[in-house]
């Protein structure tokens, strides 16, 4: 063990708070070897990112180290005063931050940002330290790093970015990288890019690295070694291997037992529950009361027949010099009653646009949608749309922004009874409470305001809010990507359970393949606009005729080592 | 039920005082003091008439021996005593401060209501409007910014002043100014409300409020109004000693409150003119009391930003 | 980039024509022009003669084509009060307030810079804090009033500088100016610090939020990360992200320097053009009003231009519109 190059021992940090002193971290050890890529996971609030900041000394206050030691190459490292943590801070440890479109300075040069910090660390000449920039550049995989690099940050895009602010924390040639994050901003197939940059740096210059995510595909794709961080202890820690193949820890088997599988499809996540989560929701029970529709006669619920959508990107007076972009480019697909359809694609590849438009959210300009045989695109007064809007609900992506902070819970929910005047008086307030006990969060919620509810728990009333009129069709917009993988598990769960027990058809908009693979009968793949592959989720994962497809599928996380304890049950 | 209805509103109040808001509130001093002293000075000028121990409008209370009587001493001819003094006709400085004080807040108060109720019903509309409404009311807002608010305020009085009969301009004064005051601020609340309706816009609960069916008008009013409203508490309190700042200036140039209806800044256009003669207490009161109004004003403002604003916490 | 310089200059003719859209409209409909220019004893041929001699008989659009192109030579007619050509006047009072503005701009901007730095980047030492304090006494004394506190400290009371007018002045060409004599000087300090105060605590509130409103962005934590100096971080980084909100209200500012100086020269009875205009406003004289409005507008957009240009210097962001990725 002598030749650790970064050693944490028994470290705490405490923010004293107004009601209580708030432990982000409590006595947690962590080791990093040179060459080692040591990755820390856990949920939202482990305390992961504190870790971090910690060992830099950039706590923001009133957050300190209350015990514990950081060490540097067996010197220890905190308790040093500002100048003392400035000669270690990049010069010997390095950070790179998670959005790399607010880590570069927009008012300056990439290159003159990499020369300052040549310079300031290097000592090197001007000329020398361009030099020494450019070659930077080229390795983290600039082209024409020569021309690039008198370009400022907002000249190159995000992946690029992100390449610069590696090249940026490689200057001082750091002993340890600490990378919070570093891909979650990026698209799949960026991130397989900058991971593998990370992981060759890492052996190349004998770097330790310290990788915090959330993202077990992260872990496993990348890391040598595994911490497990709950609440702001170490639960767990070991290689890769050990930890995802075996774990010991109960934390750590609930969270393997949530993470969703490519390769296996199960029937409902199993609920291990850690720490009192586990939750009881009876989508069963609402269905006695359901008033199901006839169904359609051709079995198809959602037709959409070469649906465009096109953005102004540049505004001029004269028409012939405006700029448009082309969102959604003829797409055509249809959804069979009681179905999940699911589109996957990349930022931008125009998923979202073509759920809003279904949803009315946005205007065509051009194609044709028809629900239950019905042309929708016809109908242009608010009142010819209500019986449609009344049909189709939405779960949006971000829980955070999606319920009115303004309003009580049993207002949001009742807002489109009442707008639909489906009932009234109190009959409203039994609707509303009945579908709060079903979504397990009990009457009581519906006298407390959004704020006071945790992101999955919001999830469920904007759930509970998406059922309020009997709908047949519900649009879920990446319902899960901003929720912690254990709260994503159980949100899957009841969105399996209301296809199943209310017959509920569906359109399931994600990015995450392993999500879309459990949730959806069929899938659609999107490029750039364009509807590229549609086929039966198996098929499609078994045998992708496209190549786009076959690219996207080659840069999901396998995710075979993981442990597959607690899912046999389930295996469908 | 009646159990929950009968201690939900107390577990509310309950739940008020126990919040940050006022928790902040209750560890700055200075907040705490400004409170006080703009409550004092609010009441002190709203029960003016049961306050005052003259009436300085009434000529018939008035005696023109009492001039230039000093502060807590006995007038030369009539031996009355008056804590602040007298003025040049005799009136009882702490009375007339009094009723300048009444007419410089109401003054205030109504202008930054009048631009308040402009700029976010503007505001509102051209955040969630857009198009061309939206082009037009910020290139509105735009040039009238181009112009410092007090400028436009005596541009306005001016115009008043040729459009109006001479027989009316005492009487019409006042609304002139609130009008004034009142036009030459609305951008300040348009700017930023535009500002909050457009990022709340595009939060996601005003689109399920637009997918469920809600009209314009309701989703503005219901959704989005109240999501906006915590920066408009900032701006209208700064508007408001902004305001009471701008309506003493203009009474002090002359352009203001006549000298009928004296606001504080026309006690201290009064004042000006015997300052250096010694009769400093005519100038020094109603000054003192315009700093200390604006100032506390100022202070809760200040202090009402950083509390409303959960990043500097 | 030509086109964006372009885009300013027109909507800054276009803010002119509104202007002068407003300056006319009060010219031609607040009063009535004949009435003010005639006195009782008129005949009905008198006013049809200056109805005629003023062109009130034609269409409102040819008026006001007139109206502007006699603007633009400068003729912006006679005042009703002082019977001479509003322009003459308006020459001759200029430099005081100019004068006056410069020196008071100059004051507000490099002290008020100065200060938000300081304050920001000491943000909870003891001298920034009593600053912040005193800058909130700053806002709350209305110029008037700290006019008045002046000339009562230093007039009254110590009797070491002039409360009122200009002083000696020394005459270059048209321009008159006090900066050349000792009196002139010593005339101009009180009123200069007076109009600077109030601007001078504004911007330095504005900077010191701003900046701290950049210290806490991504770049400069990765800046701070990467082991830079304090003093790279704060004046390399913050400081320059500082100015681009900054230099905006800046230009705002300076604008209403020319307004204020409404203000502190009626207090000290400095003759320029502010005094002049607060006569005017009393005695109803549209034609030294309007004149006035055009002057002082022509004085902003040109200010907002140069603004807007300076922003385009700092942004790099502004002038790549288009190339590279986004």
């Amino acid at each position: 063990m002598s030749d650790t190059v970064l050693d944490i021992e028994g470290l705490s940090v405490h923010f004293p708070t107004r009601r209580k002193l708030f432990v982000a971290v409590n006595k947690a050890n962590l080791a990093v070897e040179p060459g080692e890529i040591h990755g820390l996971v856990g949920e939202s609030g482990a305390g992961k990112s504190t870790i971090g900041a910690a060992v830099m000394g950039l706590l923001e206050r009133p957050g300190h180290i209350a015990e514990g030691t950081v060490s540097f190459k067996g010197e220890h490292i905190n308790g040093r005063d500002a100048d003392g943590m400035r000669a270690l801070r990049g010069a010997k440890i390095s950070m790179i931050f998670q959005d790399p479109l607010t880590s570069l300075n927009p008012l300056l040069t990439v290159g003159q940002q990499l020369v300052e910090t040549i310079q300031f660390h290097l000592k090197l000449s001007d000329a020398d330290s361009k030099k020494r920039a450019i070659e930077l550049l080229d390795r983290v995989g600039i082209p024409s790093p020569s021309e690039r690099i008198d370009q400022y940050p907002h000249q190159f895009s995000g992946g690029m970015r992100q390449r610069v602010v590696i090249a940026l924390a490689l200057c001082s040639e750091p002993d340890v990288i600490i990378a919070d994050e570093p891909t979650t901003a990026l698209d799949v197939s960026i991130q397989a890019q900058i991971l593998e940059l990370i992981k060759e740096l890492a052996r190349e210059r004998q770097t330790g690295v310290i990788l915090i995510t959330h993202d077990m595909g992260v872990i496993a794709d990348t890391t040598d070694k595994v911490t497990v961080m709950y609440q702001g202890q170490v639960v767990e820690s070991g290689t890769t291997e050990q930890v995802l193949g075996a774990p010991a820890h109960e934390y750590t088997k609930s969270l393997i037992a949530a993470v969703p599988r490519p390769t296996l499809k199960v029937h409902r996540f199993p609920q291990l529950s850690y720490g009192g989560r586990q939750i009881a929701f009876h989508i069963d029970d609402l269905a006695r009361n359901w008033e199901r529709p006839e169904p359609t006669k051709s079995g198809t619920l959602l037709k959409v027949e070469g649906l465009t959508k096109t953005f102004l990107a540049r505004n001029a007076i004269i028409p012939s010099r405006r700029k448009y972009f082309t969102a959604a480019d003829k797409v055509s697909f249809d959804i069979r009653e009681g179905e999940v359809f699911g589109i996957v694609g990349e930022s931008g590849s125009g998923k979202s646009t073509v759920a809003r438009m279904i949803a009315t959210l946005y205007q065509t300009n051009g194609g044709k949608i028809f629900f239950d045989d019905e042309e929708i695109t016809e109908l242009k007064t608010a009142k010819d749309l209500e019986s449609y809007r009344r049909q189709i609900q939405m779960i949006f992506q971000d829980p955070f922004s999606s319920l009115n902070p303004r309003m009580r819970v049993d207002e949001i929910i009742a807002e489109p009874v009442k707008h639909h005047k489906l009932l009234e008086g109190d009959a409203i307030q039994h609707r509303v409470d009945e579908l709060l006990e079903r979504v397990g969060l009990g009457s009581d919620a519906g006298r407390k305001y959004p704020h006071e509810f945790s992101g999955g728990q919001r999830q469920r009333i904007s759930i509970a809010r998406a059922l309020a009129t009997q709908p047949r069709f519900l649009i879920c917009d990446e319902p899960t990507s901003a929720l912690d993988v254990s709260i994503q598990a159980q949100i899957l769960n009841i969105l399996k359970d209301l296809q199943e027990h209310l017959g509920l058809t569906m359109l399931f908009i994600s990015h995450d393949l392993p999500v879309v693979r459990q949730m959806c009968d069929r899938v659609g793949v999107m490029r750039q606009g364009q509807m590229v592959e549609v086929a039966d989720t198996e098929t499609l994962f078994a045998s992708p005729k496209e190549a786009y497809t076959r690219e996207l599928l080659s840069l999901m996380p396998k995710l075979e080592g993981l442990s597959t304890e607690g899912l046999e049950d389930e295996i469908v | 039920m009646s159990d929950q209805t009968s201690t939900a509103p107390q577990s509310r109040l309950a739940k008020a005082m126990d919040s940050d808001f006022v928790y902040n509130f209750r560890r700055s001093p200075v907040a705490i003091v400004s409170f006080f002293v703009v409550m004092l000075l609010v009441l002190s000028s709203a029960f003016a008439p049961l306050i005052a121990p003259h009436n300085p409008f009434d000529p018939s209370s008035l005696d023109l021996m009492n001039g230039f009587t000093a502060p807590m001493a006995p007038n030369d001819f009539t031996g009355d005593v008056f804590w602040l003094g007298t003025d040049d006709q005799g009136r009882d400085v702490f009375s007339t401060i009094l009723y300048g004080m009444r007419v410089s807040l109401f003054v205030g108060f109504a202008a930054v209501s009048f631009a308040m109720v402009l700029g976010i019903t503007l505001g509102l509309v051209a955040g969630y409007v857009g198009g061309w409404v939206e082009t037009i009311i910020m290139r509105a807002a735009d040039v009238q910014l181009t112009f410092p608010a007090i400028l436009v305020a005596m541009l306005i009085f001016g115009i008043a002043k040729g459009v109006i009969p001479i027989q009316h301009h005492d009487q019409m004064a006042i609304w002139v100014l609130i009008v004034a005051i009142g036009l030459s601020d609305w951008v300040q609340f348009a700017r930023v409300v535009r500002g909050a309706t457009l990022v709340e816009k595009d939060k996601e609960y005003v689109q399920a409020a637009r997918m469920i069916g809600r009209g314009r008008g309701i989703i503005m009013l219901r959704h989005i109004l109240p999501n906006v409203l915590s920066p408009v508490l900032v701006i209208a309190t700064i508007s408001l000693a902004l305001a009471i700042i701008a309506e003493a200036t203009l009474s002090f140039l002359g352009v203001g409150a006549p000298p009928t209806q004296p606001s504080l800044g026309t006690l201290i256009r009064i004042g000006q003119g015997y300052l250096f003669s010694g009769e400093w207490w005519i100038i020094l009161f109603p000054s003192v009391t315009l700093l200390a109004l604006a100032l506390s004003v100022n202070l809760l403002g200040d202090w009402l930003r950083d509390a409303l604003n959960p990043r500097l916490q | 980039m030509l086109t964006y310089v372009l885009k300013r200059v027109l909507q800054s003719a276009l803010v002119l024509l509104v202007v002068g859209l407003v300056a006319f409209s009060m010219f031609r409909f607040v009063g009535d022009p004949i009435d003010n220019m005639l006195g009782q004893e008129r005949t009905d041929a008198d006013i049809a003669r200056l109805r005629a001699d003023l062109g009130l008989d034609q269409p409102f659009p040819v008026q006001y084509y007139k109206f502007l192109e006699k603007a633009v030579q400068g003729d912006f007619g006679v005042s009703f009060r002082q019977g001479r050509p509003v322009a003459e006047i308006l020459v001759e009072r200029a430099p005081a307030t100019l004068e006056l503005a410069a020196v008071s701009g100059f004051l507000a901007i490099s002290i008020g810079i100065g200060l938000g730095v300081f304050t920001a980047i000491r943000k909870d030492g003891f001298l920034a804090n009593m600053i912040m304090s005193v800058s909130l006494i700053g806002v709350s004394l209305p110029t008037f009033l700290i006019g008045i506190l002046l000339i009562y400290l230093f007039s009254v009371e110590l009797g070491w500088l002039p409360s009122f007018g200009r002083g000696e002045v020394t005459h270059i060409g048209w321009w008159s100016t006090g900066l050349l004599t000792s009196s002139g000087l010593k005339a101009l300090i009180l009123p200069s610090i007076t109009l600077g105060l109030y601007q001078m605590t504004l911007i330095m509130r504005l900077v010191r939020s701003e900046m701290l409103e950049v210290l806490r962005q991504d770049y400069v934590r990765f800046a701070r990360a990467r082991g830079l100096k304090e003093r790279t971080v704060n004046f390399r980084h913050a400081l320059k992200n500082t100015l681009v909100p900054v230099i905006t209200v800046t230009g705002l500012q300076l604008g209403s320097i020319i307004a204020f100086a409404i203000i502190t020269e009626t207090v000290f009875q400095w003759p320029g053009v502010g005094l002049l205009f607060i006569n005017a406003i009393q005695f109803v004289d549209i034609p030294v009003m309007a004149a006035y409005l055009m002057l002082i507008s022509v004085m902003f957009v040109g200010i907002n231009l140069i603004v807007d240009l300076l922003y385009f210097a700092i942004d790099p962001r502004l002038r790549t519109d288009g190339k590279g990725a986004h």
